[in-house]
């Protein structure tokens, strides 16, 4: 009997990419998140809100009517009432969210950049150059945060960029111990190891190895810190260090509103509520961020 | 131990160096001159020079600096060319007011964070875990200068229960009742938000220790709840919950701020702030030196309290 012998060729499917796959599981565990989902949709309408604001807000946030002043929420054509120059609310919040998100973001961001490098620099270099990194950084550990941006905003002067280069100033320290300690994680890996013996230059190891590697805590870590960089921004506008009156700003709304707190409470407490919305919606963000990356978080 | 707080406390030198090198350098980068400053545009160059030479101005940096650091480990901080007093007479009474509010917001920050947090833990997974743990997510965001406004709003403007600005009546019997009916709305404004991290984290805390065996045996022994909440969890969970505690000062201090401004609480913070905004570097570089000095302290007194009360943290 002869016996036929078939040949199979067995066709392997190329492997996919590894990053958007990555991409897709990091996707699917943010999503199925909740509270993550709420986040995103609420940062999404507030900085969508702030950045269409020309087309969609009802009135002028400059424009003031006096004969409208200190108009309740629900007045016809101002819908959350007016502020103590008559301007329509609901129009300023819209506006507002510009400079109040842009000065919760953009410190952070800031901050995260210098800390990369500086994190890096100490987490990989070792030595005296972490020695003097770290204890040059171990001094502003001696100042409450806010307060220290206060004191910056003392020496350099008011004003929303003075503000927002304080607030960078203070979170380097934090985000550059985060970016040191993942480095120094990911330093004595093996495919570190590999690479180097591979002849890797450093430039190589650092912006091909380590940075993929470090960046993923320092993105949680940043996002938890922008919503208490929104509340600290909104509250240097409201001591009157940051964003300046008339330009209109969460934080400089419920400072205006203090002045008619007595009159018409609604000016000071809407925005607040804002603010407050706003930072929640950031930590949730954050909270899903740090779940879908880092899997030992997952519940 | 004491070796171990020793060594704590020599680690502190350096950082005090930088602090005060930070501090006079912060000075000295100020825009402008300070000789012209004080003697305006009409003076001449000959006034602003013997000035400048008075004031030591003309020295070399690092002089300039052992002079400044000498005079201010004597306690002489300068004079404050705005209010003409003596930078230290400034700010010592107002340094007292902010440690009242600030001890005071501490305690009801512990004391309310605990009892949430262990309360959350021993209903876990229930309505009261769920309400307690939403309430401070949403409390831990609330800017303490808006707390501050929606409670004068409730209390002092709605209820009149509660005075909304100043630290004793101007018309009134004054007295520690006064004083204490003054701080309860400051006192919870700036308690707020690290009372409701303090509750998160003795959650946390506490939950990981109801999941170990002893506390089994202890259940199976037939203790009572409370028993076991209070004489076996809470015994070991609170190290952490110090340590948490203690880390939370530096935010109630600049909590402490707003909550200054919001109810004129003639303290440290809102004396920077009007500083900062009249430009009178004297005066906040005075203020920083204050907090920086009394934030570190109180983190060496944190970490040596922890080490006496947790033998698990000290250096074997």
């Amino acid at each position: 009997m002869a016996t036929t012998t078939a040949l199979v060729v067995k066709t392997v499917a190329p492997r996919p990419r590894r990053v958007p796959r990555a991409l897709g599981q990091f996707a699917r565990v943010f999503f199925r998140d909740r509270q993550a989902v709420v986040g995103l949709v609420i940062i999404a309408i507030t900085g969508g809100a702030a950045l269409a604001a020309p087309l969609i807000s009802p009135w002028d946030p400059l424009t003031s009517a006096a004969v409208e002043r200190l108009s309740p929420i629900g007045t016809p054509g101002h819908l959350l009432g007016t502020d103590e120059q008559g301007r329509d609310i609901l129009s300023r919040l819209i506006w507002g969210g510009r400079a109040s998100l842009l000065a919760g973001i953009l410190p952070t961001v800031a901050a995260g950049v210098v800390a990369l490098f500086l994190g890096l620099l100490a987490g990989y270099l070792g030595g005296a150059t972490d020695h003097v990194i770290m204890r040059a950084l171990d001094v502003f550990f001696a100042f409450p945060l806010v307060l220290l941006a206060i004191a910056i905003v003392g020496v350099i002067g008011p004003g929303m960029n003075n503000q927002m280069f304080a607030l960078a100033v203070v979170l380097v320290p934090y985000s550059t111990r985060v970016v040191r300690t993942a480095t120094l994680s990911v330093k004595p890996l093996e495919f570190v190891e590999a690479a180097r013996a591979l002849g890797a230059s450093r430039g190589r190891l650092i912006g091909r190895h380590l940075l993929p590697n470090v960046l993923p805590p320092l993105l949680v870590y940043t996002s938890t810190l922008v919503g208490m960089m929104i509340v600290a921004s909104a509250g240097l506008s409201f001591l009157g260090l940051g964003v300046q009156p008339p330009t209109p700003d969460w934080g400089v709304m419920v400072g205006n509103g203090r002045l008619v707190l007595y009159r018409a409470a609604h000016v000071a407490t809407i925005p607040g509520i804002v603010i407050v919305v706003a930072a929640l919606a950031f930590n949730f963000v954050g909270d899903g961020l740090r779940e879908a990356l880092d899997p030992r978080a997952r519940r | 131990m004491i070796v171990y707080a020793l060594q704590r406390l020599l680690g502190l030198v350096p950082v005090l160096f930088g602090i005060s090198v930070v501090i006079f350098l912060t000075m000295k980068l100020i825009p402008g001159d300070v000789a012209r400053a004080l003697l305006g545009p009409m003076a001449t160059d000959q006034t602003l020079a013997q000035l400048r030479h008075a004031l030591g101005l003309d020295e070399a940096i690092h002089v300039q600096y052992v002079k400044w650091l000498w005079r201010a480990l004597h306690g002489d901080l300068g004079l404050s060319p705005i209010v003409h007093k003596p930078v230290v007479e400034l700010l010592l009474p107002k340094f007292g007011n902010t440690l009242i509010l600030a001890g005071a917001s501490f305690f009801l920050a512990v004391v309310g964070g605990v009892t949430v947090g262990v309360l959350a833990a021993s209903r876990q997974q229930t309505a009261v875990d769920r309400a307690a743990m939403g309430a401070s997510l949403v409390v831990g965001n609330m800017p303490p200068f808006w707390l501050g406004l929606v409670l004068i709003v409730f209390f002092a403007i709605n209820l009149r229960w509660l005075p909304s600005l100043g630290m004793y009546s101007a018309r009134g019997p004054g007295g520690i009742g006064d004083l204490l009916a003054h701080l309860i709305m400051p006192a919870i404004a700036t308690a707020a938000a690290p009372g409701a991290i303090i509750a998160r984290m003795t959650r946390a805390s506490v939950l990981e220790i109801l999941g170990q065996d002893y506390i089994k045996v202890a259940r199976s022994k037939g203790l009572s709840e409370r028993a076991v909440l209070g004489l076996h969890a809470l015994r070991v969970a609170w190290p952490p919950i110090l340590t948490i505690s203690g880390l939370q000062l530096g935010y109630l201090l600049g909590g402490a701020v707003f909550t200054e401004e919001v109810f004129g609480w003639p303290g440290l913070g809102r004396q920077l702030v009007s500083s900062v905004i009249a430009r009178d570097v004297q005066v906040v570089q005075g203020a920083a030196l204050f907090i920086a000095l009394s934030f570190v302290m109180v983190n060496l007194v944190v970490d040596l309290l922890n080490l006496y009360l947790d033998p698990r943290s000290r250096p074997a």
